[in-house]
């Protein structure tokens, strides 16, 4: 075997898969940064270097847009996070055997798999005017009214994004609390700390950088999402992503493209300073 | 002592919560599914049949499903079949170190983590100034394989790490040219996860909605036939078809669980 060909062997293997993101996600994301500099006239677009879109966005409506997607972004976190991070503590510090461990997180898991156009279907029975709970709660009294606000608001789109997307914030933490030494924890508790002291002082700060990764993949899901606000919110429920959505729809690509860019920009930034307090690299 | 035991019981009442939260919505239309003739969208049940789940086939009652779903099918084996063999490929080279793995690891982690809009615009946009026409099995193809690829490339590096490499230097002091090591110790030692990986590659395409919403063309793939069908069916037809699909996708991802289970006990007792 020639030395040429043992160095060009790996090159040759990952030719495939690189070219096709170089083609299908390299070269588009590129091309909307170009598209998002061109002319558009209300239905055809020229190339051009103009500002026109960027300044287009730059507006009241944009601005609300992007704070309400903030606060379903935050809304979304904290809820996956603080119900996400007890079940991965609880699969990986109380349940005893490696076999449990992995079927219950299998049980967590196999849902992600499905379609989610179903799993958001799926609430429509439950939180309806006639639904199951308004059913209940009328039921035994506590409600005159249905409540409306279960379904078709910002409500719904909050529950349905963390039920659709707390796997996300599940597996990384999972996956660090698994790979903490159990007797670091035996040593602590020999030393006297008290279970708070030795969650609060070893578990947490050995989990963080699983809750770092955990909190990236939800800002990604979150920022650019569009199927649950069209889905499960009202029609006033506004995102970045719908924007984006309903501006491709009336073919307004360099606006979609100025917006998007944007979306990537602040998508980023928020990466950056997440990865900035917490340090993920061990866990790579 | 005491009191470790009842955080215990506090989080196992927790973690049955949180499984119910993820189970029930899709219970309650497994079971609205299963109505008498005359059944609505809502509780209480009326009545208990297959009927509605046998309305599925019938063209006038959703819209047509069957052409969407074997658009699927074929989508869904097309991306099967390319993410296996560009993501085995790629995960052998990286057994080996070369100079720019790092930006192409990176590359695979971000087409995970870019939001899936930009993606979709981005393939819509180049179509677009290109004048091509987007269809699903273009552009729709290429969607697919942003979102699968990363995945199956993730999990075969995680099989090659505990790949004993042994066999294969065993083949090679044996004479053995690359393809024949390759083809007789790597792949039938490797087949069953990567009828795993296959099988969840495929259930992802199947299920994928929002990277293809935009791209699609004029023929729309399940999934976003279903999209269009929750405006205007008001029938439990509507959670028949999700039942359906549902335990589709659920059957598959058991079959690959259970294969790739297999083999890592097989490997285990072998090592």
């Amino acid at each position: 075997m020639s030395e040429t060909w043992k160095t060009l062997k790996p090159y040759a293997l990952i030719t495939p898969q690189t070219l096709v993101f170089l083609l299908f996600l390299v070269f588009p994301i590129l091309m909307i940064g170009v598209v998002s500099f061109w002319e558009f006239n209300g239905y055809s677009m020229t190339p051009a270097f103009t500002l026109a879109n960027y300044q287009g966005i730059l507006t009241d409506v944009t601005f609300k847009t992007y704070l309400n997607t903030f606060k379903f972004l935050g809304m979304v976190w904290l809820a996956t996070l603080l119900i996400g991070y007890p079940v991965a503590y609880f699969l990986a510090f109380h349940v005893p055997k490696l076999e449990w461990q992995i079927l219950l997180f299998l049980v967590c898991t196999i849902p992600f798999w499905t379609s989610n156009i179903i799993r958001m279907i799926s609430w429509v029975p439950l939180l309806g005017r006639e639904g199951l709970v308004n059913q209940m709660f009328m039921g035994v009294g506590l409600i005159q009214q249905p409540m409306e606000f279960l379904l078709y608001s910002d409500f719904a789109v909050v529950l349905g994004m963390v039920h659709l997307y707390i796997i996300f914030m599940i597996a990384p933490i999972f996956n660090s609390l698994m790979r903490i030494e159990r007797s670091l924890v035996t040593a602590a508790e020999d030393l006297g700390a008290s279970g708070l002291q030795v969650f609060r002082e070893v578990i947490l700060p050995l989990s963080a950088p699983g809750i770092a990764i955990g909190s990236i993949f939800i800002v990604t899901l979150v920022m650019g999402e569009f199927v649950t606000v069209r889905l499960m919110g009202g029609g006033q429920s506004a995102s970045v992503g719908k924007l984006i959505q309903t501006q491709i729809g009336s073919l307004q690509y360099p606006l979609a493209a100025a917006n998007a860019i944007v979306l990537l920009a602040v998508t980023m930034l928020i990466i950056i300073s997440i990865l900035r307090v917490l340090d993920i690299r061990k866990e790579l | 002592m005491q009191k470790r035991s009842l955080t215990y019981y506090l989080l196992l009442a927790f973690f049955c919560l949180f499984v119910l939260f993820l189970y029930g919505p899709m219970i309650t239309i497994f079971m609205l599914s299963m109505q008498g003739p005359d059944g609505g969208l809502t509780f209480p049940m009326r009545g208990f049949s297959f009927y509605w789940l046998g309305q599925v086939f019938q063209e006038q009652r959703v819209g047509n499903f069957i052409e969407p779903f074997v658009r699927s099918l074929i989508l869904g084996a097309a991306v099967m079949a390319i993410t296996i063999a560009a993501s085995v490929l790629a995960s052998m080279g990286f057994r080996q170190r070369f100079k720019g793995s790092t930006v192409i690891f990176y590359m695979t982690i971000a087409s995970l983590i870019v939001p899936s809009i930009l993606v979709s615009l981005g393939i819509g946009v180049v179509f677009q100034v290109m004048g091509w026409p987007t269809n699903w099995f273009t552009s729709g193809l290429g969607a697919h394989l942003t979102w699968t690829l990363p995945i199956a490339f993730l999990i075969m590096l995680g099989i090659f790490n505990r790949f004993n490499p042994s066999y294969e230097e065993a083949a090679r002091d044996l004479g053995a040219t690359d393809s024949k090591t390759f083809w007789e110790i790597v792949m039938p030692l490797i087949a069953p996860s990567l009828l795993g990986v296959g099988l969840l590659t495929f259930t992802l395409s199947y299920d994928e909605f929002t990277r293809t919403s935009l791209v699609s063309g004029q023929s729309n793939t399940l999934p976003l036939e279903i999209f269009g069908m929750t405006t205007n069916v008001t029938s439990p037809a509507l959670y028949a078809l999700g039942t359906l699909t549902t335990l589709f996708s659920a059957s598959l991802i058991l079959i690959a669980f259970f294969a790739y289970n297999a083999v890592v006990r097989r490997q285990r007792g072998k090592a």
